[in-house]
């Protein structure tokens, strides 16, 4: 019998170790997964390297996360939202490691490493300091860089509905990096707004098929980060 | 050229970007950047159809929402709220990115911190030791876009050219740019240097000359 759901956000994430990769859905607030990213801070695990296009606002979500000292490294593509003091403050003074990606070659990046594609080559970054040190070769008269496949410990993402097989459904923009991080990452954490039983979401909606996905919480009504950070709240 | 140079009035924002909308086809899918590239879209002339793409994951992007009615899960790329107009799509990341690099997007509108007479883009680094570095999509959607179009003032606030014979700052890529719209001119790319193809009223060559640090050809006759 398959069931993926787990009793609560603390037995979610409770196997999380020192030193994981991290994979963390979402596109500044849209998709992020505060409630696991809170949970996943109580738990305590640390020297982590966290995938996520940004790196939070404020001091809830992904921001608080690396505020409390989780955070060894970062891959994403923009550091540097608005209402982003954290990670600046803490690269400024040399005590995160960050590594930049151009967006789409993270998304292509975290693609491949689910697919198992170790490596591909792109045009993107051609010519400028962030293809500096990679292997380039030509095809049909172009330059590309290669790029390597990320693959993650874990995945934490958010849905908006999820039946106990893991097949996942999303809304609007929210959905973002999660489908790929979900494929991308030896063991996938989903929370979800609603869980549906099996038959309960059409088969042709299903934008993740539920064999990426291990384990499933619902959260009915997740917080809001841009709420939490209009209130000036700190996580824990 | 280092002196500061007078303040001309050309084009303002709003004419920058009305005038940039005249160069979007019918039919057209287009990528806009954050700041006066936002602008393009309420400028496209009527009768002609566009659909806009926000490579966070939306294809038919609508204006923005009423007061109230914002969805913090409906953003653009640069995370404001917009809406979905009725015939939208949302996808992934990889989706949305194999749009950009497999040059399906016709049209990208971007801002410049400086553009090469080879048609190089500098929009993202100044390159200084102690900035935050971020790139987001940019290096993506200049590689991988048919059309490059660049909406930039002529000059920076201290009045140094931004069309330069050659970027001092870190590329975004290197012979991207198509055309470029300024406050004083639109300007094509060309083999030969920075070619006007129209000034902005008011606005002679010689002011594009004295602005301009790379090789510079007049309106063609």
């Amino acid at each position: 019998m398959i069931d993926k759901r787990v009793a609560s956000l603390a037995a979610a994430v409770e196997d999380i170790f020192d030193g994981a990769t991290v994979m963390i859905g979402g596109f500044g607030e849209a998709g992020s997964p505060i409630e696991l990213i809170h949970a996943l801070i109580d738990q305590g695990a640390r020297d982590l390297t966290v995938v996520n296009n940004n790196t939070g606002r404020g001091h809830v979500g992904l921001a608080a996360l690396i505020e409390n000292g989780r955070v060894r490294k970062m891959i994403c593509s923009y550091p540097r939202t608005v209402g982003s003091r954290v990670f600046p403050q803490l690269y400024r003074s040399g005590k995160i490691e960050l590594e930049l990606v151009p967006q789409g070659t993270l998304a292509e990046r975290i693609r491949a490493g689910g697919a198992g594609i170790p490596a591909f080559y792109t045009a993107t970054s051609v010519g400028t300091p962030l293809a500096e040190g990679k292997e380039q070769r030509s095809f049909e008269g172009r330059e590309y860089v290669m790029e390597f496949g990320l693959k993650a410990d874990f995945a934490l993402i958010k849905c908006r509905q999820a039946d106990c097989y893991g097949n996942l459904v999303y809304n609007k923009t929210a959905r973002n990096f999660a489908p790929i991080m979900a494929m991308a990452a030896a063991t996938t954490i989903v929370q979800t707004g609603l869980l549906v039983d099996p038959g309960g979401i059409d088969p042709e909606v299903v934008v993740t098929p539920g064999i990426f996905v291990d384990r499933i919480v619902t959260v009915a009504e997740p917080a809001q980060e841009a709420k939490l950070v209009a209130e000036g709240r700190h996580y824990p | 050229m280092t002196t500061k140079k007078e303040q001309l009035c050309g084009w303002n924002r709003e004419e920058m970007a009305s005038r940039a909308a005249l160069d979007i086809p019918d039919g057209s899918y287009v990528n806009l950047g954050i700041g006066i590239p936002e602008k393009v879209a309420q400028y496209v002339p009527t009768g002609r159809e566009v659909i806009y793409h926000t490579e966070n994951g939306l294809l038919g992007m609508g204006p923005v929402p009423a007061a109230g009615e914002e969805d913090p899960e409906l953003i653009n790329a640069g995370k404001k709220a917009v809406t979905a107009i009725p015939g939208a799509a949302f996808f992934h990341h990889a989706d949305s990115f194999a749009m950009i690099r497999g040059q399906h997007i016709d049209i990208c509108v971007l801002g410049a911190m400086q553009v090469s007479e080879q048609g190089d883009l500098a929009n993202w680094s100044t390159g200084e030791p102690d900035a935050i570095p971020a790139v987001g999509g940019a290096m993506d959607l200049v590689a991988g876009v048919k059309t490059i179009y660049v909406i930039t003032q002529h000059c920076t606030r201290d009045g140094e050219p931004k069309l330069v014979a050659s970027c001092s700052y870190p590329l975004t890529g290197k012979a991207v740019v198509n055309r470029i719209y300024t406050d004083l001119a639109v300007i094509d790319v060309t083999p030969a240097g920075f070619q006007i193809v129209e000034l902005a009223p008011g606005i002679s060559f010689e002011d594009i000359r004295q602005r301009t640090a790379g090789r510079l050809l007049p309106v063609a006759r």
